[in-house]
């Protein structure tokens, strides 16, 4: 608001000069343009980047790493590129996108055998991984219902608030994470569902809750299903770590099999950013669940006039990757002991850092470490006790208290934990 | 604009024993919604399976894209001599897609090099494909880069960059109206009101001569409002093929700075118009020559056939380097909640190729044959028409640019060769010389021959 006024007295102030003096060298069109804020992930990293310690640790980073800190090319995908690559042409995609791919998507969210994909219920385009199909649907949703809001769980990726504000969609949030007890405030986020007004649109995270790890049981599941259907929500699955959060992309995919069995329609963005490691090539998928098949011709036409104004039609060589991997039968059993491997060393970190925490004589709680699913552990560090951990220790987070797994490795665990007891132990 | 919407309703009797709380409360949600048509409708059923218990019933399908339509025609022509004018990218003499030898070879390069990782880059891209990009359009020497004034985004491909430039104007610049030439990209539009601006039209086609209508351009532009955006064609227009000269970029520019306009270049066809990179980049260097403030939308669709690959690259360049940071601060802002950070392996290619002496003089002589081809198809279709004595003047065919002609044909005559002679081009006339070939070229000429002469 502040920089909209300004340009305003910009304006107002160089309209009453000559016109000659507009093209003064102190003239600019974008003078009035303040900075945006600094992103804090990024300065996180930015700042262990320029820590010359040799014991420095960055738990900040987004991406998984291996037991060496180092990034990984699943081999699973470099064999998917040695077989596209000369054997394509680069045309344009459909609006829509690869087809292949989102067969192959819909079978891994659904199941191979689901009765919606025989009966074309769903309307599915590919997206610029997870981001741009929560960004598609978001647009599809003020388009379509502009009188509805969006529920965003609390916490939440911090992506989510701009993609549904810029989309032009109003926000309201409902309780997810319990301070105290570092897990699930369960009855808070069911009198949310139960307040909300009818006919709301609900962001669910499907597994592996980012930042907090924290994730809902199958019971829980269950209910909150249940407590939606009877509101006449609109639940929308955010699943960015399918097979990723487990190690078994079935069981990930649970909570969305609870809702499905329930009888809803439902939205879903899927990525495969992190469970095929395909980060910078923007692999992803929006899928709406919808009452028959010329519903679904109808909303996937709607979502094509959506994106192709846009970026027209989205990027080739991750779709390449992605309906190559799912769709080989070698591939994919290499793709799931590759996804499987990756999540059970970030399983081993947690029960690790665990271990060593109780060992070191730490007596606080510590059970939400393993609790908690996924490449992130909201810690329950406060941010004072983070900025000990960066000035004493050189250890890397964001002042949430949120750690990657995936920044920890057999070779930093011990140290981490020490660190961790340090500052949280009382005088 | 959103679509009517319809309400379904059943005539069948309601099943109270299908009733039930949620369901009541679902239909009481739906018909929040339809409020203002409730009254047109006399009953609603209350059977959850009915079709209105969706919250997705009211949707209408959506039109059908007017060109992909000509192409599905095509696709379903069962005739042997059929000839598909309607699409948007390059074709070789065989009418097959091309993929250019230099980026087989940088591909198989980067897939070679198990260094290389998929890691996020960051939200305005790989720094080398920008640098690089900038360089491309602006020139190597470039005061406006040696000051530090541009600053560069990747984006995905032409259209992603117009509509973050969009979305970043309505966000930051005072004035949120856009100037399209009349006529422009079917997608330019739709661009740019949905980034929040909106859009009006100054002249530039003349049907009259098939060429420029420059006076009408200038009237139109000097009428604009102070501040107002404009939207320039680099070259190769789309869909005419209709260009200014240098002189009249020149006039354009005086005005353009005269009036405090601001210039928003779409640049889609460098090096593959006129097979030059450099004269193809001219007129966006005269107005960065003269120290004004611009933006400029690059793709590298048809000049580096990466189509799918979705490379492009949005430059903005300012009056100072200081506002220039500022810009690129503010950009990210735009960027993120769309799509995080850009795809990386096309800009990794067009990277390693803008990098690389050798793979750039590659570049350029398969781009040059591209253009000539095209080139080539113009004069031996204006030969062709000449020869068969074919009325009116054509000389437009070789006066336009790029990949389009205006051919100056009506709906009609275009129904009628399509019906006639199986060629498939969209309704305004407009044809794509990149479907042609020395082959296909006395085909279209017979077609048009006949159109003209039968087909009032």
């Amino acid at each position: 608001m502040a920089i909209r006024n300004s340009l305003t007295g910009q304006f107002l102030r160089r309209s009453s000069v000559a016109g000659a003096r507009l093209m003064s060298s102190s003239s600019s069109w974008f003078r009035s343009i303040e900075p945006a804020p600094k992103d804090p992930i990024l300065g996180v990293t930015e700042a262990f980047l320029a820590d010359q310690s040799p014991n420095k640790v960055n738990v900040g980073v987004g991406a998984y790493r291996d037991d060496h800190g180092k990034p990984v090319v699943l081999e699973c995908v470099r064999e998917a590129e040695r077989r596209v690559a000369g054997s394509q042409f680069m045309e344009y995609l459909p609006m829509g996108g690869s087809i292949k791919m989102i067969e192959e998507s819909l079978k891994l969210a659904f199941g191979d055998n689901s009765e919606f994909i025989k009966d074309k219920r769903i309307a599915a385009v590919q997206a610029l991984s997870g981001t741009g199909a929560c960004r598609l649907f978001a647009a599809f949703q003020q388009r379509f219902h502009p009188n509805t809001q969006i529920y965003i769980p609390v916490p939440t990726w911090a992506n989510h608030h701009n993609i549904w504000r810029d989309a032009g969609v109003p926000m309201k949030t409902f309780r997810y994470y319990h301070p105290e007890s570092r897990g699930l405030d369960f009855s808070g986020l069911m009198d949310d569902i139960k307040n909300a007004p009818d006919g709301s649109f609900f962001l669910l995270h499907a597994c592996a809750h980012n930042p907090t790890g924290v994730d809902p049981s199958e019971e829980q599941w269950r209910e909150i299903s249940s407590q939606i259907k009877a509101k006449g929500h609109f639940p929308f699955f955010d699943m960015a770590y399918q097979g990723f959060a487990s190690g078994d992309p079935e069981r990930d995919a649970k909570a969305i099999k609870i809702f499905l069995e329930d009888g809803h329609l439902i939205g879903l963005a899927q990525s495969y950013a992190k469970n095929m490691g395909l980060y910078g090539q923007r692999a992803g998928s929006l899928s709406v669940l919808c009452e028959d098949e010329k519903q679904a011709v109808a909303v996937k036409s709607q979502l094509q006039l959506i994106a192709r104004p846009m970026y027209s039609n989205p990027p080739l060589h991750g779709a390449l990757i992605v309906s190559t991997v799912l769709g080989d039968p070698d591939l994919k059993k290499l793709w799931l002991k590759e996804v499987k491997v990756m999540a059970d060393r970030i399983i081993g970190m947690r029960t690790t850092l665990r271990e060593n925490l109780e060992k070191k004589g730490s007596t606080l709680p510590w059970q939400h470490i393993t609790n908690q699913i996924g490449m992130f552990c909201y810690s329950g560090l406060t941010p004072e006790q983070v900025d000990r951990m960066t000035n004493e220790f050189h250890i890397y987070m964001t002042r949430n208290g949120r750690i990657s797994m995936a920044g920890l490795n057999t070779g930093n665990v011990g140290y981490v934990a020490d660190a961790i007891h340090e500052v949280t132990k009382s005088f | 604009m959103r679509p009517p919407v319809i309400l379904k309703t059943t005539t069948s009797l309601l099943d109270s024993s299908s009733s039930s709380p949620p369901c009541d409360r679902r239909l009481n949600t739906l018909a929040r919604h339809f409020l203002p048509q409730m009254a047109s409708h006399d009953s609603i059923s209350a059977s959850p399976t009915s079709a209105s218990d969706s919250v997705f019933n009211h949707l209408v399908r959506a039109p059908e894209d007017p060109i992909l339509g000509v192409t599905v025609a095509y696709n379903k022509d069962p005739s042997p001599v059929k000839l598909n004018l309607g699409v948007g990218a390059y074709r070789t003499e065989e009418g097959k897609p091309l993929v250019l030898n230099v980026v087989r070879r940088v591909e198989q390069q980067l897939i070679n090099d198990v260094s290389r990782n998929k890691e996020y880059i960051p939200i305005v891209g790989l720094a080398d494909f920008n640098k690089l990009s900038a360089k491309l359009i602006f020139g190597a020497d470039s005061p406006a880069i040696q000051d530090n004034r541009v600053t560069t985004v990747q984006c995905l491909s032409g259209t992603g960059s117009l509509r973050v430039g969009g979305e970043f104007l309505a966000k930051h610049y005072h004035q949120r109206t856009i100037y399209l030439p009349t006529p422009t990209w079917g997608n330019h539009p739709k661009v740019f009101n949905l980034a929040g601006l909106s859009v009006k039209t100054y002249r530039y086609y003349a049907p009259a001569t098939r060429g420029l209508d420059f006076q009408g351009l200038l009237e139109d532009l000097g009428s604009a409002p102070s501040g107002s955006i404009v939207l320039l064609h680099a070259c190769a227009h789309n869909p005419t093929g209709v260009d200014p000269t240098l002189e009249q970029w020149e006039q354009i520019r005086q005005l353009i700075r005269s009036k405090a306009l601001l210039p928003f270049f779409d640049s889609a066809y460098q090096g593959f118009a006129s097979g030059s990179l450099d004269a193809d980049a001219q007129p966006v260097r005269l107005f960065v020559a003269d120290g004004g403030e611009l933006l400029v939308a690059q793709s590298y669709a048809k000049n580096l056939g990466l189509y799918g690959e979705r490379v492009g690259a949005l430059s903005i360049v300012c009056k100072s380097a200081d506002v220039a940071s500022r810009v690129e601060s503010q950009l990210k802002l735009v960027i993120r909640p769309m799509y995080s950070s850009p795809p990386i392996h096309g800009a990794s290619i067009v990277a390693a190729i803008l990098k690389d002496r050798n793979l750039f003089n590659d570049w350029t002589i398969e781009l040059k044959a591209m253009a000539d081809r095209i080139i080539s198809m113009r004069q031996e279709l204006f030969d062709a028409l000449c020869s068969r004595g074919t009325p009116g003047d054509w000389s437009h065919i070789i006066k336009q640019i790029g990949m389009f002609t205006f051919t100056g044909l009506n709906a009609e005559q275009v129904s009628f060769m399509t019906k006639e002679f199986h060629i498939y081009m969209t309704s305004d006339g407009r044809i794509s010389m990149a479907g042609l070939s020395s082959k296909t070229v006395p085909l279209l000429a017979d077609a048009i021959h006949a159109a003209v002469t039968r087909v009032v």
